[in-house]
């Protein structure tokens, strides 16, 4: 095969950080490259080098043996590079077509660029109408948008930022087919993941980063998946361990809750029932966008609920608001750490204050206690292995997975009756993301009850005693998680809850 | 008292020529809110505006060469706004009302030289055939050129925004700068000359106060009209039809006191009729549109009616208990425009129900990766 | 090449020093404004900053002065300051000051020529409920409407001087003022008059209602539930709706309060310094106590000195109009300029700003 690109001592430091350090590796004509590594391994610096967004301090790239040099995103474009975001490029307010002619240099007139978005879409599997407001697609549909955008400019490069963390098993196997057919064309795709099944199906070649470095290339079809994580990760995980336990009392119970949020673009939640009992782990899986923000909302009590839909303990509580929620022991961790669980500019402190004045008895007659609040914070950093230089650093200084370790200790260390936690190790490193799921495991173990709403199978399956999926605000009836096969999860994911039971017991092998 | 004495044809002129600064301010500061930058100096940059615009045309003697001055006046002005939130990242409320205060300081500094001075005078340009339709000629076609640019930049504005490529990008930056940066917009540079163009217009809007419609110098000329613009902006939802329809409303209500104030009549005595009549107007235009469309919910229009006559009736009401009394009569003429503004915000907001409709990345700042 | 790096946090020490720099830096711009304009810059600034407290030639009439002019200044942006940490813009501070001098003065000129001790008492309540229920209508357009604060406040503002004209002329008006615009003068009615009561400080109550506003404020944000929310609200709305944080109330809380405190402000005022309500009552304190307020970085202290300093401005200015017949104008633009100059400043709090070589490529 004929070399497409190349790429040579890429270097690019940010201050305090080497984001990439020497890295070179180069995609052949009409190979599917997988470009593998943790959160913070530097695959976004890397791919936004590729895209002309910013600037190697120093190494090169060649493009077709030629020298490239990209100097913004049309650079990039006008030689034959595209690129479909992680968190898309789009314009919720615009509609279709205008989006898709924002991503190209010289747009046909309206009407043409509607008609081949229409027969390009179609030709590929992904139809997509281009009148449609793109606030009102669902999240594969966007992504459809961002591919036909970039098919539209005929590409010889296609770089794929995570495409399937928004979609269902279903919609991952139409969009392989896509690109599969796009390969037998002849363009070539640097794939960007970190679930490693889908490289070994579908990529030719792959390259692994691991903090700014290359740290091998391999033949994802020939090394086992062990093998690349081991690569990726550079240690061996603390895998959590799962207790058996017997199922107690009902705890929270939902029943036929129905919800339509005030933002226009919101999902609207339909008929949703659901119960959890003490020491149980409850799963929620779904493509984000589904109602997950929603749902959340209405356990936490930022939005709410009507009379009689949702109960604590028998009681109800759908019209109480946050702080009588945490005061009975409903306890959440949103999903957004920076600006929705935590403020970023106040330190891990007052970020304590937030949510803890109750429980922890933090006040008196309105005032509150600082040294109190103080020891708690400090309790919880220590408890839960929060890398940070002191309780008073504003909670932004954090990395990610430090704040995420807070968030969930902050709330777990209240010993909540039910805590619900939403996407609680995304974006976090392997590491963090072991001991949160452990402290989850743990709280559960001592008898309160988790939701715990996640985009990442693997998560739910390895922490969850029951597992539902929300789909377009319907919620699947909930299922025990053990011995559910990828094809009916994917059906739970894809809105499909006519699977019978009888169907579920035979047939997966434990 | 003298009802008769206000003359319709009168009353039409002087409400164009009121509403033309607020159209222009208006449809700048709507372009830099669509861009996604919310600048609250738009009284500022039209009293520079005003105090530019009069002291070019002053010097030079011509009002045109006025006019430019005025906008550049303003675009330089609104490049400090530009400064600060573009590219020190600094928040833009407090920036724009720092802008108001710069402005307004400085326009009463250059002016001080100007105070009784009078600007050379402003050519009507009539329009030629239209000019001679009775009524509508004097009214709308003989003017001054300011009006016709004002409605072509209007028209201009609507075309630029939903046809070209421009446009797009303009309110692709609005919607989502990071989705816009991330294509290769230059966001920064797109939200620089949308600033720079919202100030040129909140100029020349200030230029027409100064030079035509009163047309002398004074401090504090535009009197909280750059303001008005900012609330016509969120009224129109965005959208220049609107914005002209808007302004024109403002620019009637201007005229219907300045009139009523020469002629001399309370504004108590008309204006619950004025009220109810506009009720009457409501129901006809939306039990046609509703028979058209066949979807006419009957229960909130009558209810929207119902509202319109027990206004005007309360109104009455006043003015009779009151017995018309001038001091009353005064206050609630001067300050109809401000009064009235408010009850339109407040209408307006109601109506979409928290859900702005606005540019989604409207006051946030943007900052490059 | 400068590159801006991002702080892990805002910086402490720069939260102080760029206050005090940008004072500095607006000095220097003055000066050289002041200089265009033909006057010699050093004498310009000395007369504005320097001779009004310690030239023994003025001393004596501008010392009691500052405190005068700093109470308003520092009640209105004390009040200003609670909203807009929260994120709540009320502009309007001008119009709530005008109706709380109306509302108020209307009290006391109710009971002349009665003398009372309650009168004053009274008319401190009205004056603070006025502004109170004048900082309510945006409020509640907010709340019940989601019509923006911005807007609604200062159309208020406009109104409110629209009142204030409209009772000058009529309800108000003086019966014994031969036909003059403005009410009777309540600083020579013994039970309205607010008088200076450490002779030779310009010391009346409304500069103790300051003092006592900077104190309540002070406790309220480092130890009270509600100025934690207020912060909360302000830092983050979404956290601070998680956290069950009523926004609603801290809307109503924020604009009554503050419009509560201008108010006040416009009460001692009429009642001191003014005399009387007039076509002319307002000078402007609503607008430049939201330059205090920033200058101040928000925080009680912080706003105390800065209510000085900008006190200090106008009488400076005034001086300097008087001696060098700079224009009136002149100390408006400087105040503008010393927001703008704080504004951009600001960068410096949240950003490291580094000096790089030219990238090589």
């Amino acid at each position: 095969m004929t070399e497409l690109l190349k790429l040579q001592g890429l270097t690019k430091a940010y201050p305090g950080v080497i984001a990439n350090d020497d890295v070179g590796f180069s995609i052949a004509k009409g190979e599917v490259h997988a470009l593998l590594g943790e959160n913070g391994a530097g695959k976004s610096t890397l791919v936004k080098m590729i895209y002309g967004l910013t600037k190697p301090d120093s190494g090169t790239m060649t493009l077709h043996g030629a020298s490239y040099v990209p100097t913004s995103p049309q650079a990039a474009r006008a030689a034959g590079v595209a690129m479909v975001f992680q968190h898309f490029s789009l314009f919720e307010a615009l509609n279709v077509a205008e989006n898709v002619a924002l991503g190209m240099e010289n747009p046909p007139k309206m009407k043409d660029l509607a008609k081949s978005i229409r027969d390009v879409s179609h030709a590929y599997g992904l139809p997509l109408d281009p009148d449609r407001t793109v606030g009102d697609l669902s999240a594969g549909e966007r992504q459809r948008v961002e591919i036909i955008r970039c098919l539209l400019q005929d590409p010889k490069l296609l770089i794929m930022d995570e495409p399937t963390s928004v979609l269902t098993p279903q919609e991952v196997e139409i969009l392989f087919k896509t690109l599969r057919q796009l390969q037998s064309e002849g363009t070539s795709i640097l794939y960007i993941s970190h679930k490693l099944e889908e490289i070994r199906s579908l990529c030719d070649g792959a390259t692994i980063l691991r903090l700014g470095k290359v740290v091998g290339t391999c033949d994802p079809r020939a090394t086992s998946a062990r093998d690349m994580a081991e690569l990726m990760v550079g240690e061996t995980l603390h895998i959590p361990t799962r207790d058996a336990k017997a199922s107690g009392a009902e705890l929270l119970a939902i029943k036929d809750l129905n919800y339509a949020p005030k933002n226009p673009f919101g999902t609207r939640l339909k008929n949703l029932s659901l119960t959890v009992h003490a020491g149980e782990v409850l799963g929620i899986g779904g493509v984000a966008g589904n109602g997950q923000d929603e749902l959340l909302s209405m356990l936490s009590g930022e939005a709410r609920a009507q009379t009689g839909t949702v109960a604590l303990e028998g009681k109800e509580i759908g019209k109480l608001g946050p702080n009588a929620r945490r005061t009975l022991g409903l306890l959440a961790a949103p999903e957004e750490r920076l600006g929705h669980a935590a403020a970023p500019n106040m330190s891990l402190i007052e970020n304590t204050a937030l949510t803890a004045i109750i429980r922890k008895d933090l006040s008196k007659n309105s005032f509150i206690n600082w040294t109190k609040t103080e020891s708690f914070a400090k309790d919880i950093i220590a408890t839960f292995d929060v890398r940070t230089p002191s309780a008073t650093a504003a909670a932004r200084s954090l990395s990610g997975g430090n704040l995420q370790k807070f968030v969930i200790g902050r709330e777990v260390m209240q010993d909540p009756k039910v805590l619900v936690v939403n996407q609680p190790t995304w974006g976090v490193d392997a590491s963090a993301a072991a001991s949160i799921r452990q402290a989850l495991l743990d709280l559960a173990a001592s008898g309160a009850a988790v939701i715990c709403i996640s985009q990442d199978l693997d998560e739910l399956m390895e922490i969850s005693d029951h597992f539902a999926a929300l789909n377009e605000g319907r919620l699947s009836t909930p299922r025990a998680a053990k011995g559910l096969s990828i094809d009916e999860i994917g059906l739970m994911m894809g809105g499909s809850d006519t699977v019978s039971d009888t169907q579920t017991t035979e047939g997966v092998p434990a | 008292m003298d009802l008769g004495s206000i003359s319709l044809v009168a009353f039409f002129a002087s409400l164009m020529v009121a509403s033309t600064p607020i159209l222009l301010a208006a449809l700048g500061e709507m372009i830099t809110e669509r861009a996604g930058v919310l600048n609250l100096g738009v009284e500022g940059m039209m009293i520079i505006g005003a105090i530019c615009g009069f002291a070019v045309a002053v010097e030079s003697g011509s009002a045109a060469m006025g006019f430019i001055g005025a906008a550049v006046g303003g675009a330089l002005l609104s490049m400090l706004f530009a400064l600060l939130t573009q590219f020190l990242y600094a928040t833009q409320v407090p920036s724009g009302l720092a802008l108001t205060l710069v402005g307004v300081g400085l326009a009463s500094f250059i002016g001080q030289p100007y105070v009784g001075e009078s600007p050379p005078a402003v050519a009507k340009m009539a329009i030629p055939v239209l000019e001679h339709i009775p009524f509508f000629g004097p009214a709308v076609f003989q003017h001054d050129a300011m009006v016709y640019i004002s409605i072509l930049l209007t028209i201009a504005i609507w075309a630029f925004l939903k046809f070209t490529r421009g446009g797009l990008i303009l309110r692709a930056v609005g919607e989502n700068h990071d989705a816009a940066h991330a294509l290769g917009y230059k966001v920064r540079l797109v939200r620089v000359m949308a600033i720079g163009f919202g100030g040129a217009l909140a100029g020349l809007g200030g230029a027409y106060i100064s030079l035509i419609r009163v047309p002398q110098w004074t401090d504090g000329i535009t009197a909280g009209i750059g303001w008005i613009a900012l609330a016509i902006v969120v009224f129109a939802s965005w959208k220049p039809g609107r914005v002209l329809f808007g302004a024109y409303l403002f620019g009637g209500l201007t005229a219907l006191q300045l009139n009523l104030q020469a002629a001399n009549v309370p504004l108590l005595l008309v204006l619950p009729y004025l009220v109810m009549l506009s009720g009457v107007i409501y129901l006809a235009i939306a039990v046609a549109a509703g028979s058209w469309k066949k979807t006419l919910d009957v229960k909130p229009t009558l209810k929207t009616f119902a509202q319109f006559i027990g206004t005007g009736l309360v109104l009455l009401l006043i003015g009779v208990l009151t017995n018309y009394a001038s001091s009353l009569d005064l206050l609630l003429l001067s300050s109809a425009p401000f009064v009235a503004t408010i009850v339109v915000l407040v209408v307006i907001s109601a109506r979409s129900k928290g859900a702005s409709n606005g540019p989604a990345m409207l006051g946030k700042i943007f900052q490059a990766h | 090449m400068i590159s801006l790096v991002k702080r892990p946090q805002p910086s402490k020490a720069w939260v102080v020093a760029t206050p005090i720099l940008a004072v500095i830096v607006t000095m220097i711009l003055g000066g050289l404004l002041f200089a265009a304009m033909g006057k010699d810059p050093f004498v310009a600034i000395r007369t504005i900053f320097w001779d009004p407290l310690f030239n023994p030639d003025f001393a004596a009439y501008s010392r009691p002065q500052l405190l005068v002019k700093a109470a308003p200044l520092i009640l209105i942006a004390i009040g200003l300051s609670l909203g807009f940490k929260a994120g709540i813009w009320n502009i309007g501070a001008e119009g709530q000051y005008i109706i709380g001098a109306i509302t108020g003065a209307s009290v006391g000129l109710a009971f002349y020529p009665m003398e009372a001790w309650f009168i004053f008492p009274l008319m401190i309540i009205a004056g603070a409920l006025g502004g109170f229920l004048w900082g309510l209508i945006p409020a509640l357009c907010k709340t019940k409407f989601n019509a923006p604060e911005i807007l609604v406040s200062l159309m208020l503002v406009y109104f409110a001087e629209q009142i204030m004209i409209a009772v000058s002329l009529g309800a108000l008006r003086n019966p014994e003022g031969n036909g003059f615009p403005g009410s009777r003068n309540l600083a020579q009615y013994a039970s309205s008059a607010n008088p200076e009561l450490i002779a030779g400080t310009g010391a009346h109550w409304g500069v103790m209602a300051a003092f006592a506003a900077v104190v309540a404020a002070y406790v309220l944000l480092s130890k009270h539930m509600l100025g934690f929310q207020i912060r909360v609200t302000g830092e983050s709305p979404r956290a601070a709706g998680f956290a069950g944080i009523n926004a609603n109330r801290l809307i109503i809380f924020c604009l009554g309060t503050s419009g509560a405190l201008a108010g006040l402000a416009g009460l001692f005022e009429v009642t001191g310094p003014a005399g009387q309500i007039t076509t002319s009552f307002n000078t402007g304190y609503g607008f430049t106590a939201i330059i205090v307020a920033f200058l101040g970085r928000l925080n009680p202290i912080g706003i105390l000195l800065a209510g000085l300093l900008l006190a200090l401005t106008f009488i400076g200015g005034e001086l300097a109009q008087f001696m060098l017949s700079l224009p009136s104008a002149s100390i408006q633009v400087f105040q503008g300029m010393l927001l703008m100059t704080l504004l951009a400043m600001d960068i410096f709090v949240n950003y490291k700003v580094i000096w790089r070589k030219k990238e090589a490529v």
